[in-house]
């Protein structure tokens, strides 16, 4: 089958144990993405994004008390897969990762080169020489000088850590990259060279990106799929053109309209009211509380439903289109 | 704040703030006595705010903004150079003067978790900075703080006042510090980068209520950040810093629409507004980094990286300030 | 002092904490209890020791060792003519007495001593006075006679001719069977008899005679080699060790906070020599110089306090303390202080060194017995404050008269014991305090 996608997740659930509860972070999350596909997975703070990309990478903190749904992998289905197969057959070979914050996580005394070398080191077995020319071929791609190699991370601009954490990301040729908030604490000029790296690279090999954010302005550097979660949920699942453009779910218009744009008069509008706790998050359509198209259907948690070929949302509003 | 108060308070027109030639030299010293060079994090700084104005001071990390907002403060001595603060320069206060003028400009920070003390109360937050100028009278302290915390939309005070920060979301935070600013009701506010340590989500709340309160109190804002797409709604002018520099300065629209520095227009051709075209093309981006302000480049600091450089001149002779359009300044050559 | 509130409430999730609390109230309750009852002058008059004691016991075990051991060793009995049936016969120039001290003695074990201890009030001439001692078996010894002068004591145990007639010491020989063989003497219980029949040669002079019977044990701590009961110093011990301890601890924690802050908060030279200031009294042996104040000068508790206190101050704590304060200094919220015109001080002790609190307390609660050691083994060296009764004192006296080779374990035992319970008892609360304090620790 031609069109199988890269990675198919259906009905992805995390929560964690947690002193005052179960966190219900992660609550039925489904999506798909094709090869050489960018998808911006978007959201306010603690809305999940992060332990979406965990649950992904099946990276799982201690305190784990649910993880279900499915993960395909060119359709085949890895959640029953031993934790030495996943890690021999998908984690970092098929699927890598660049873990938020990851720049500042880097071991300060260790060389950059050797650091970013390590995942051929341990998931391919390479020679140390082998692995040096290849990470030097990566570097330039990321755009670092092969300089950098001998260094330490202490010596690099937060930028060129970025960079390197990419890298580290790219050595072992995945064919999805999943990166999660990659640029936030980067200035604008480092932003946008980095962005242009990723769009490089998508080109010349083909690698498919899960690009975790909430920065959407940056986000719409590279997207081609957008999926914006809310309270451990996906609210909405489109192309970056019609989510950019005509935003359906009322949380996707909100959002869109709150953000303060270089090229437009009218000042932003905040979203009044704050996210639910996901300790006990409400019945009904988690968003319910600050939407201002509310109506008596939504005390019932709403449906995905399908607009059009190629989005999804998650309100009742929508419940003309057909169901998921 | 009795009477020094008085000896400082607004001359007649004229700017509130300015600073002149002001520079901030850091020693770097190895093992605690070698001196290696000093990191010029503020290297030459002109400017006037006129009183009720807001202006943000815009630039990458590392460029000096902080180093300029806490020598503003009196924070750090400047090396060269002085702060005039209504006429008065700072060097020349005693130290009455100096408390005086600490009441006089309120300071945001950039993170608000850090610069609430984790283990007092908001009462207490708000309490001690009038304990520190001499409001004796526990009442009143306690009617002031009640009314900075409406001032900063917290109500009921009541529901807030015993809390600790951390019992706080990050906007209420910051919110406390905006309060904490106001409560010695302050003449100017410096806010470093108040919002780049929130939640997206609450960055616009958090600068539409600074706006608002500069605006109905008639304050003057220096707002520095390094996000130059919010400055255009909380901002009437806009200085640009390169390396320790302000390389260009003007009123916003005039500087959004008709960016004269290439420096500038590097920015904001990297700045993305949502649109789903961005993915399409690549950004032109200047190479390399921002210069090492220990051995900045001679001549103008941004050459290295400015695709217009003029050989011969930019390399070797610091760029002045010209005025290619009215009421724009910009340090570069090619406005000679 | 929020945290510092929430850390107290979450001490209940600690057995642990509670159980240390526990101690703690018992000997803060004990100490409180011993210095209301024994007033400090009375305290220190009755260790001085001397006649206070002349009816204890020397080396007398604890009651309860007899309890345990269950044996049954005589207790002290003290006979006073003040309860005697006395017989008077006045004659001209003189009086006639008869004083017969009786007790019932019912011990497994013979005494350890037995004195007389007469009491005459003559002016000139002092009476004569003779001793008869009659046993539960019909038998009469004469003790002889003797002229006691106004106070007098008669120490029949030391009486050696009295000891060659009975072929044994006197407070063995005269409680015993009349010796058959070499067999080891056998006590015989009932009711002895010590008769004194005293002549007095003034009208009005009295006699006034106390027979006391040594036991073998005595009270909750039994007795040390000066009769002293050693109660005395077990529980005014209590108050002194936790005084020491906790002003030592207060002491060098407060001074050592207060410079570590004004140390880094200054930094610059200030920084440096309270850094050098520390690295010098590190490597200066603390006990070695706490031996020469105490030889050379003096051995006062409170002389001893504040050189522990003065060469804590600059101690390894200040690193720590540097360690901690250092990032606080850059803190925000340092910086917003300054930004509204906080002076230096207020800095430092109003926004630098509570931040650091919760941190501390558990190390100061673990500090407490350390001090507390200290000056049990200064005392024990020899170095205890020369008046106070307190725990290493006792533990010295029984060193220098070799308790243990003498079997008198109880002489050492118990005051090691209560300096065990001690530390363990701010241990266990320390520990439970860190955890509170520290999370980083909980989760290991
Ligand atoms: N290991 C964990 N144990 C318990 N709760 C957790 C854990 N990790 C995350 N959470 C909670 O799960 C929710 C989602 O967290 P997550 O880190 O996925 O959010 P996020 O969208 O990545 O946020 P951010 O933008 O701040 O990174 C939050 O409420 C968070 O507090
Ligand atoms: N106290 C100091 N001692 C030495 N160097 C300093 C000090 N404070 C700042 N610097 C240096 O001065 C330069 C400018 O720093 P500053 O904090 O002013 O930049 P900034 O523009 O505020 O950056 P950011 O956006 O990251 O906050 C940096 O190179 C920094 O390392
Ligand atoms: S389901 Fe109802 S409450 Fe939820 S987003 Fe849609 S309209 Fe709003
Ligand atoms: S002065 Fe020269 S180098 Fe500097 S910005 Fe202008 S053109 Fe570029
Ligand atoms: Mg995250
Ligand atoms: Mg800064």
């Amino acid at each position: 089958m031609a069109s199988e996608p890269l990675l198919r997740v259906e009905d992805l659930r995390l929560h964690y144990r947690s002193g005052n509860g179960v966190v219900r972070a992660l609550d039925g999350v489904s999506f798909d993405i094709r090869r050489n596909e960018a998808l911006v997975v978007l959201g306010e703070s603690g809305c999940g994004k992060s332990t979406l990309a965990k649950a992904l990478m099946r990276l799982l903190p201690r305190n784990v008390q649910h993880f279900s749904g499915n993960l395909l992998v060119d359709g085949v289905e890895t959640m029953g897969f031993s934790e030495e197969r996943f890690r021999r057959e998908v984690r970092w070979v098929r699927i890598s990762m660049v873990m938020q914050a990851a720049m500042n996580a880097l071991n300060p005394v260790i060389r950059v080169g050797e650091q970013v070398a390590e995942p051929l080191r341990v998931h391919r077995g390479w020679s140390a020489r082998q692995a040096r020319e290849r990470t030097a071929e990566v570097f330039g791609l990321v755009g670092i000088s092969a300089d950098f190699l001998q260094r330490y991370p202490f010596e690099l601009s937060g930028g060129m850590r970025q960079r390197a954490v990419l890298a580290m990301a790219l050595v072992t040729e995945p064919d999805l990259v999943i990166m999660d908030e990659p640029t936030s604490a980067l200035d604008v000029l480092t932003q946008a060279s980095i962005m242009n790296a990723l769009k490089r690279i998508k080109q010349e090999l083909g690698t498919s990106f899960i690009l975790i954010t909430h920065d959407i302005s940056t986000s719409s550097e590279i997207a081609e799929r957008v999926a914006l979660m809310y309270a451990g949920q996906l609210v909405e699942f489109a192309d970056a053109k019609d989510f950019f453009g005509e935003p359906a779910h009322p949380y996707s218009k909100l959002l869109m309209a709150s953000v303060p744009r270089l090229h437009q008069e009218e000042t932003p509008v905040h979203i009044p009211g704050q996210p639910p706790n996901l300790l006990d998050p409400p019945e009904g359509c988690r968003f319910a509380e600050r939407c201002p198209s509310r109506f008596d259907r939504c005390d019932r948690d709403p449906e995905t439903f399908r607009i059009g070929n190629r989005r999804t949302v998650r309100c009742w509003l929508h419940a003309a289109g057909s169901r998921v | 704040m009795s009477a020094p108060a008085r000896d400082i308070r607004r001359s007649a027109a004229g700017p509130v703030l300015s600073a002149r030639d002001l520079h901030t030299w850091f020693e770097l010293r190895q093992w605690g006595f070698l001196r290696v060079g000093s990191v010029r994090a503020v290297d030459g700084v002109n400017f006037e705010l006129q009183a009720g104005e807001a202006v943000a001071f815009v630039g990458e990390s590392g460029c000096g903004k902080s180093s300029l907002a806490r020598t503003l403060l009196g924070l750090h001595q400047p090396t060269r150079g002085e702060v005039i603060f209504e006429g008065r320069s700072l060097g020349t206060l005693d130290a009455r003067e100096r408390k005086t003028y600490l009441a006089r400009v309120g300071f945001v920070q950039q993170d608000p978790y850090g610069a609430l003390p984790p283990f007092m109360d908001v009462r207490r937050i708000l309490h001690e900075p009038l304990i520190v100028h001499g409001v004796r009278n526990r009442a009143e302290r306690e009617k002031r703080a009640r009314e900075a915390l409406e001032e900063v939309r917290l109500s009921p005070p009541d529901d807030f006042l015993s809390k600790f920060p951390h019992m706080l979301s990050g906007g209420q935070q910051q919110r406390v510090v905006i309060a904490r600013a106001l409560i010695l009701r302050p003449a100017m506010i410096i806010a470093d980068e108040p919002v780049s340590m929130l939640d997206a989500s609450v960055r616009v709340e958090i600068l539409q209520l600074l706006r608002s309160i500069q605006t109905n109190h008639g304050l003057t804002l220096a707002f520095i950040t390094h996000d130059l797409s919010t400055v255009r709604h909380f901002a009437e002018r806009i200085f640009v810093m390169y390396a320790g520099r302000i390389v260009e300065q003007a009123p916003v629209n005039e500087l959004l629409n008709h960016p004269q520095h290439p420096y500038t227009q590097a920015l904001l051709g990297a700045i993305s507004d949502p649109d789903p075209d961005n993915a399409l093309q690549m950004r032109e981006v200047p190479p390399g980094e921002p210069p090492s302000l220990l051995k900045p480049p001679a001549g103008c600091r941004f050459h290295p990286r400015c695709n217009r450089m003029i050989p011969g001149t930019c390399d070797q002779e610091d760029p002045p300030e010209f005025e290619p359009r009215n009421g724009h300044h910009t340090a570069c050559w090619l406005y000679r | 002092m929020r945290p510092l509130l929430d850390g107290l409430r979450r001490m209940g999730r600690y057995p642990s904490a509670l159980v240390g609390l526990a101690i703690i109230f018992a000997l803060v309750g004990t100490a409180v209890f011993t210095v209301v009852t024994i007033p400090y002058g009375q305290a220190l008059e009755l260790w001085r020791g001397g006649d206070v004691w002349r009816m204890h016991p020397v080396n007398a075990r604890p009651a309860w060792v007899d309890r345990i051991a269950g044996s049954n060793l005589p207790r002290t009995i003290v006979v006073s003519s003040d309860d005697a049936v006395i017989e008077e016969e006045p004659f001209v120039g003189g009086n006639r007495l008869r004083i017969p001290l009786e007790f019932d003695f019912d011990y497994d074990g013979f005494p350890s001593e037995l004195n007389l201890f007469l009491t005459s009030s003559h002016t000139e001439r002092e009476p004569f006075v003779r001793l008869t001692w009659e046993t539960p078996d019909g038998r009469e010894l004469n003790l002889g006679g003797r002229r006691p002068a106004r106070e007098e004591r008669v120490s029949i145990s030391q009486d050696w001719e009295l000891e060659r007639r009975l072929g044994r010491v006197p407070h063995v020989g005269l409680f015993a069977a009349e010796p058959e063989g070499d067999g080891p003497p056998e006590v015989i219980g009932g009711r002895y008899r010590l008769v004194v029949d005293a002549i007095t040669f003034e009208a009005d002079a009295r006699v006034d005679a106390d027979l006391v019977v040594y036991g073998r044990v005595h009270g909750l701590a039994g007795t040390d080699h000066q009769r002293r009961d050693l109660m005395v110093a077990l529980l005014w011990g209590i108050p002194v060790a936790l005084a020491f301890g906790l002003l030592a601890a207060v002491g060098t924690t407060v001074t050592t906070l207060v410079i570590a802050a004004a140390g880094v908060w200054y930094g610059g030279w200030v920084d440096a020599v309270i850094q050098r200031l520390t690295e010098v009294n590190i490597i200066l042996p603390m006990l070695p110089i706490l031996v020469m104040v105490g030889t050379l000068y003096s051995t006062s508790i409170w002389v001893m306090l504040g050189v522990v206190i003065a060469l804590g101050i600059f101690s390894a704590g200040i690193k720590m303390y540097r360690a901690m304060l250092l990032p606080i200094r850059e803190s925000p919220y340092i910086e917003a202080a300054k930004a509204y015109g906080a002076g230096n001080a207020r800095i430092i002790l109003r926004y630098m060194i509570p931040r650091i609190l919760p941190v501390l307390i558990p190390t100061f609660v673990t500090l407490i017995p350390t001090f507390v050691f200290l000056e049990a083994s200064l005392a024990l060296l020899g170095l205890g404050d020369p008046v106070l009764p307190t725990w290493g004192k006792v533990m010295n006296d029984a060193q220098t008269q070799s308790a243990l080779y003498h079997g008198f374990y109880y002489w050492v035992l118990s005051p090691a014991a209560l300096l065990m319970l001690t530390g363990l008892g701010f241990a266990m609360l320390g520990f439970a305090l860190d955890r509170i304090f520290n999370p980083r620790l909980r989760t290991m």
